[in-house]
């Protein structure tokens, strides 16, 4: 399998706040990786250098076998970008939306392409709308038809569905998935658990550095993390007299429930114990992609502590 | 209702307060702006220039012409910049503005001096800005008593107590009326079109950044030069038609003569109004709002009217103020305007204003091209 994505060492610096630190990441053609991190921890920034709207300080490495720091031309070329901001013309129509960014990339049959791509959308009957009244969910798919316009063989999207109702989050989802079907190559940052669990891989990002990889289940065996859920009345105000024992990692109230974890087994259960008895129940299960991510969110926090 | 808390009022003003302290370009304006009009108020703003320049036909050199010549110099209004030989070459001086006023005085002056017969002496101004001779011509109503009241003591002593010896004849020119319309309406058109074209394109670019349209902007393959030209062209067309209608309306309302030059006017109109939306291009590469967009260039409109001679004789400023006013295009699109509407100046008369305009078309761009970032580092 050839890689869309091979980067290596890629760090960017705004200031004296060093946002991406020695990052590599490499994603197969045709795959959807999530790239996932806490807020701030520089996944807008690596997309960015990625598709050449950034320079990285220092690093190597190529999107579509075009050199990131020289052929950044021939990378937007080939590359769909959509931004975290709905970034289309408010004051322009759907349909005139769609034209610009045809004759932008010099496009041929250009009518011909923005009338599949409002069929296709659903919106060939309100092609004449301002791109502005469009809600949330029909924004965000307009940006992604005119971001896969000029068929491009990379996709990067920046948090795509933030703010999408799940039932709109469900349709863009379903398309992100036909066009990697087509060999399209997807990139697309997130916060949400079950858009990384459709994801063929993920990255997990924090502070600017990769520190878990690979698909949902790789990642979720990789941090060795053993979870065990409490049920009962009130156990999610247990929160607080878990959290800071030893060997409990993190405490996470899921609904009424609580989730506490940590990778030393013994430890762990040493700080339940108390409260292994009625009206609690506890129980060991598998952990969720989501304990893992809180569990590297609080190792990284310890580490930059 | 809640009523009236003080205590409300006070939340808003400090959050208030706290914004316009953080946006540190719109408070370096509201300081540097009353700063600068002071400035410019007090020191550069005259209304009775000085040392005007001033060319002179001498067709006799004798005392009497020496005298009178002296005696201009004297009073200060006049500083003579050139001596020539025709009435012709006279003529071009005044017309391509080089001298504010151009002194004759005929061959047969001194004779008819002491016949007592007549003497004229010839004063020609450059009335297309009637603010900027008005203290020069009055100072020289004095002037018959005075020039030659030394050189008539003695043999021809009561020649000058009598009468006066010799009579000034004053020629304004190109606005013999001195009607402050024919002044202010070619230069409307300068300031207006600074103002709109200015403005139209600064909001553009930093509009697509407050929108966030910048990022997909950038991530296209679209060129720098590209994005300028395709923001430009539709203002270049809205600056040419509001031109046009600035001046049908010029002639219609306020009756300016048009005395031709229109080729230099045309030519001088498009450069400056690319100009113009270059610089405005520019200003929204700096500017990293819409407000702060309006801001620069309210502060680039403020010296064009002030420091250009649209309001002011230019000859009036101090020579800081001239030099700045130079740098300034619209100062040299108002000579240009005036010079082809009032004064019928030909392409000859006109190329140094369009060479400005050149260069200012150039720079400008250059600038903004070297300023507008193809990346959001």
């Amino acid at each position: 399998m050839s890689l869309a994505i091979d980067v290596a060492g890629l760090n960017k610096s705004f200031g004296d706040k060093h946002v991406v630190q020695d990052l590599a990441i490499q994603v197969g053609e045709g795959r959807i990786c999530g790239f996932l991190g806490p807020n701030g921890s520089g996944k807008t920034t690596t997309l960015r250098m990625l598709c050449g709207l950034l320079t990285p300080d220092s690093g190597h490495g190529s999107c579509l076998g075009f050199d990131i720091l020289t052929q950044a031309d021939q990378i937007k070329r080939r590359t769909g970008y959509m931004t975290q901001r709905f970034s289309l013309y408010e004051d322009l129509t759907i349909a005139e939306n769609l034209e610009f960014t045809a004759r932008v990339y010099g496009l041929d049959r250009r009518r011909e392409r923005v009338d599949a791509s409002l069929d296709h959308l659903g919106l060939a009957s309100r092609r004449d709308q301002l791109a502005g009244t469009l809600s949330g969910g029909w924004k965000q798919r307009l940006a992604l038809a005119t971001a896969t316009l000029h068929e491009p063989q990379l996709l990067l999207l920046d948090e795509p569905t933030a703010g999408v109702d799940p039932k709109a989050r469900r349709t863009f989802w379903d398309e992100i998935h036909d066009l990697a079907a087509q060999g399209l190559t997807v990139l697309v940052s997130t916060h949400y658990m079950d858009e990384a669990e459709r994801c063929h891989e993920i990255a997990y990002i924090s502070d600017g550095r990769l520190i878990a990889r690979g698909t949902a289940q790789e990642v979720v065996e990789s941090a060795h993390l053993i979870t065990f859920h409490g049920e009962g009345p009130g156990v999610d105000r247990l929160a607080h007299e878990l959290a800071g024992k030893p060997g409990v990692e993190s405490v996470a109230p899921f609904g009424a429930a609580l989730h506490v974890s940590g990778t030393d087994r013994a430890a762990l259960e040493a700080a339940i114990k108390p409260w292994r008895r009625a009206p609690y129940r506890w129980e060991e299960v598998p952990p969720t992609l989501e304990d893992v991510f809180i569990h590297l969110m609080g190792q990284a926090q310890d580490n930059a502590g | 209702m809640n009523g009236f808390s003080l205590d409300r009022v006070w939340a808003v003003l400090v959050k208030e307060f706290r914004q316009l302290i953080r946006d540190r370009l719109t408070f370096a304006i509201m300081l540097f702006i009353p700063i600068l009009q002071l400035t410019l108020f007090g020191y550069a703003i005259n209304f009775q220039p000085r040392n005007l320049p001033t060319a002179v036909l001498i067709q006799e050199d004798t005392r009497f012409a020496r005298s009178i010549v002296t005696s201009l110099r004297n009073s200060t209004y006049f500083q003579f910049t050139a001596q020539v030989r025709t009435p012709a070459e006279l003529d071009a001086l005044v017309r391509r503005g080089e001298a504010q006023f151009a002194l004759t005085i005929p061959a047969d002056f001194s004779r008819r001096v002491a016949r007592g017969d007549h003497a004229q002496i010839l004063v020609e101004a450059d009335a297309s800005d009637p603010s900027a001779t008005s203290a020069a011509l009055g100072a020289l109503a004095a002037l018959p008593q005075q020039a030659l009241a030394q050189d008539l003591k003695g043999a021809l002593g009561p020649r000058g107590q009598v009468a006066a010896p010799f009579e000034v004849v004053i020629h304004n020119r190109f606005n013999p009326e001195a009607i402050t319309a024919y002044n202010i309406v070619p230069g409307l058109l300068g300031v207006i079109l600074t103002l709109t074209m200015v403005m139209m394109t600064a909001l553009s670019v930093t509009r697509e950044t407050e929108r966030g349209t910048m990022e997909t902007l950038l991530a296209t393959p679209l060129e720098p030069i590209e994005v300028m030209t395709g923001k430009l062209a539709p203002y270049v067309l809205m600056g040419l038609v509001q031109a046009a209608v600035i001046l049908v309306t010029a002639r219609l309302l306020f009756h300016v003569p048009m005395q031709g030059g229109w080729p230099g006017l045309m030519l001088g109109t498009s450069l400056f109004i690319v100009g113009s939306l270059a610089l405005g291009f520019l200003i929204s590469t700096v500017a990293t709002s819409q407000l702060q967009a309006m801001q620069l260039s309210l502060f680039y409109l403020l010296p064009s009217i002030l420091l250009s001679g649209f309001a002011f004789p230019f000859r009036g400023m101090p020579g800081w103020a001239q030099a700045l006013g130079e740098a300034l295009p619209v100062t040299h699109f108002l000579r240009l305007t005036r010079g082809a509407l009032l004064k019928g100046q030909t392409l000859g008369d006109q190329w140094r204003e369009l060479s400005a305009l050149v260069a200012f078309v150039c720079i400008v761009t250059a600038l903004a091209m070297a300023r507008y970032r193809r990346t959001l580092d």
